[in-house]
């Protein structure tokens, strides 16, 4: 196997005494495109927050090309986001922004290149999801699928090494669904990136990840490809693959005795 | 928006701003005559100052001639010494006379100067010798009060009765002289 | 019974207590706020077109509403000021009264008020909402901070608009001051304008005018920022946080007022 350019290790999060997460270990080898899936709730996010160093750790560690991403400086942490890019759930464009500035915004902000270069550049990454006719357009012109593409165009804007995606399939229709499953899949070997997904939408994500990881109760509850996952007899994988109802995730929230509740709410 | 027009618009503002900055200093403040310009200084001594300030205006004729510049106290001889800053444009005799005077019954004081008639003008470090102080008005009400009391007590006596009336301390005999030309107090 | 009377002290004692931390904790995060956006304010003026922009939605956006209102403002006061000088029969001192009111007070207050309702609650509101959609995160995963980028522009836009505006504010009173005590009322034109100068002082009047809306749009401009920044990145959380950069700017620039007022009054 290649090397890995991220590694999560024994990773613990929590807010005030509660843990999010239990010591989760991870892998993400260069150049695959890899999926964090798991149940609303099961903290998923929160593991891209902490790969991109927005939040500590409360024990483990996470590295990032080799670097423990808690222990950098502001500089450090900088550092290593410029090697990644990231699509926030509902794009996060700067609503004060055109398309243009949108995905010119990284390359004004972190580089020198003069307006010319920053311009062939922004539309080329604009061409590459497709909307480079796109391109005079304020956000809120946009459809929510033209403005997960457009803040794909940003994530991709200064070729990052690695891809986060945070539910990148959530709120779309079909057809901009499979649009961008695509991209994430086409843009993920074009740039020789590697692309970590979180999400729940079963199907588009095992049609483009390498590998899937499942988040339950804090750990991770079962791994491997897509092909092994769908054959996976675990009680819990099987539920949340077919999506059924009930199984290991209950339907009802952990509650009383329902009679008994009735009952006494009537006896007050 | 686009940025041309932006930074037009910020333009416009802020020369706004100057021309209102510019309007306030020039119409409505008074920094054409507070800016005097080149000055001389020169001095006087009060026996009382009253409530005269630094930088309060010194006229003449009514017109604004000068400021004070600072009321230093003498321990010799118990006197305010006040420093005037007067416009250079300004010549005024050797024998001009400072007053303090208060703009309306209870405004403000400043220094009033009168010129004499002296060929000589008054020159930087030069001194003042004829000054008049301020007028405070307790004293003045004292003043009527007694003038009053020694009128029912003498009736027949005279009518210029003001000035001896106060004249039983020390300090007010050596001011004798200055405070009959207060003229007749205004009540 | 007493018992319970004991606990409902002892909890509303607790509340008082849990409201006064909270309060000292949000001051303490508003002064760090200040002290990074002065830090990083380099970037701002590095980029100056980023502090122009917002120079034109803070300050240029302002103008109308700060120019209608010190026109009202103006000749309000010579009115009222006509109405009570002319009976000790100085009516010619309104001149004075309006500058002095306007230059001295109302001005730099009046501007920093209407401010906080226009500009400062823009403010709050646009960087509450870029926080609740997820756009400060986005900008710190690009490697840019945020508070150079964005707190940094609006800090200094703040605080060059606001002695502008007051400055504009005051002229513009005195203009609306002119136009009712001279052509209406009849007041003599050059009396007017001259017992203006003779009692307004360049500066102990003016430029102390502009110390107070110097220090009323550093304080305006980072409270809502600061509400901005702290507000819950929920659409209830924005509306309240809009709601609080008013009361809160308007109690300190009052606050304020009297404390540099008492300050410049020692001379």
């Amino acid at each position: 196997m290649t090397t890995n350019i991220v590694e999560i290790d024994n990773l613990s999060f929590g807010y005030k005494g509660r843990l999010l997460h239990q010591g989760i270990n991870m892998l993400f080898p260069r150049g695959k495109v890899v999926a964090i899936m798991g149940g609303s709730g099961s903290g998923k996010t929160t593991l891209l927050r902490l790969i991109g160093g927005q939040i500590k750790p409360s024990k483990g560690q996470v590295r990032v090309a080799g670097e423990v991403v808690h222990q950098q400086d502001r500089e450090g942490i900088y550092k290593l986001r410029r090697k990644m890019g990231m699509l926030f759930q509902h794009g996060a464009l700067f609503t004060d922004l055109s398309v243009f500035d949108n995905v010119a915004f990284p390359m004004r902000e972190l580089t020198d290149l003069p307006e010319s270069m920053i311009r062939d550049l922004v539309l080329m990454k604009l061409n590459a999801v497709g909307l480079r006719g796109a391109h005079q357009f304020m956000p809120a012109e946009l459809s929510g699928g033209m403005a997960r593409r457009v803040a794909l165009a940003r994530a991709i804007a200064l070729d990052p090494e690695i891809i986060m995606y945070d539910e990148p399939f959530a709120g779309l229709d079909p057809i901009s669904m499979g649009v961008v499953c695509d991209l994430i899949r086409s843009l993920n070997d074009a740039l020789g990136a590697t692309s970590i997904i979180v999400s729940h939408d079963v199907k588009e994500t095992f049609l483009i990840a390498d590998y899937v990881y499942f988040v339950a109760d804090g750990v991770v509850a079962a791994e491997g490809t897509p092909a092994d996952l769908m054959q996976s007899t675990l009680p819990f994988v099987h539920q949340f693959v077919h999506g059924e109802k009930d199984g290991p995730v209950p339907f009802h929230y952990p509650a009383a005795n329902y009679q008994s509740e009735l009952l006494t709410e009537q006896a007050q | 928006m686009d940025r041309t027009t932006i930074d037009l618009w910020v333009g416009i503002f802020v020369a706004l701003g100057f021309a209102a900055l510019l309007g306030l200093a020039m119409k409505v403040g008074n920094l054409t005559s507070s800016k005097i310009g080149a000055t001389y200084s020169v001095t006087a001594a009060f026996e009382n100052v009253g409530s005269l300030k630094p930088n309060a205006p010194v006229k003449s004729a009514g017109v604004l001639v000068g400021r004070v510049d600072s009321i230093v106290f003498n321990g010799k001889n118990y006197q305010a010494v006040v420093s005037i800053k007067i416009d250079k444009r300004y010549a005024f005799p050797t024998d001009t006379f400072a007053n303090i005077y208060t703009a309306g019954l209870l405004g403000e004081q400043y220094i009033g100067l009168e010129a004499g008639g002296d060929e000589e003008v008054l020159k930087n470090g030069d001194k003042i010798a004829k000054t008049q102080d301020a007028i405070v008005l307790e004293k003045m009400i004292s003043q009527f009060l007694f003038s009053k009391a020694s009128e029912t007590e003498t009736k027949s006596v005279t009518n210029t009765p003001v000035p001896n009336a106060v004249d039983n301390t020390p300090a007010a005999n050596a001011k004798a002289g200055k405070s009959t030309e207060l003229g007749d107090p205004p009540f | 019974m007493q018992y319970n009377l004991l606990n409902s002290i002892a909890n509303k004692l607790r509340g008082i207590g849990h409201r006064m931390i909270e309060r000292t904790w949000r001051l303490g995060v508003g002064a760090r706020l200040f002290g990074l956006a002065i830090v990083y304010s380099g970037e701002s003026f590095k980029r100056f077109n980023l502090t122009l922009r917002e120079i034109y939605f803070t300050g240029v956006m302002s103008l109308l509403i700060i120019v209608v209102s010190a026109f009202f403002v103006g000749m309000v006061l010579a009115l009222q000021g006509y109405n009570t000088l002319q009976k000790y029969g100085s009516s010619e001192a309104i001149g004075v009264l309006v500058a002095l009111a306007l230059v001295r007070e109302l001005g730099p207050v009046v501007t920093a008020l209407l401010f906080a309702g226009r500009a400062g609650t823009a403010i709050t509101a646009e960087i509450g909402l870029m926080k609740a959609t997820e756009q400060l995160s986005a900008m710190e995963m690009m490697a840019v901070n945020p508070i150079a980028r964005v707190v940094a522009p609006r800090f200094w836009a703040g605080v060059i608009s606001m002695p502008i505006l007051a400055t504009i504010f005051s002229m513009v009173g005195i203009l609306g001051g002119y136009l009712v005590a001279v052509p209406i009322i009849g007041v003599d034109d050059g009396a007017f304008w001259s017992q203006m100068q003779a009692n307004v002082d360049v500066r102990l009047d003016i430029v102390n005018g502009l110390i107070k809306s110097l220090v009323f749009g550093v304080a305006c401009t980072m409270i809502a920022l600061f509400e901005g920044f702290d507000a819950p990145p929920t659409a209830e959380g924005v509306s309240r946080a809009t709601t609080r950069t008013v009361v809160i700017s308007s109690l300190t620039v009052l606050a304020l007022d009297f404390v540099l007022t008492s300050f410049m009054m020692v001379v």
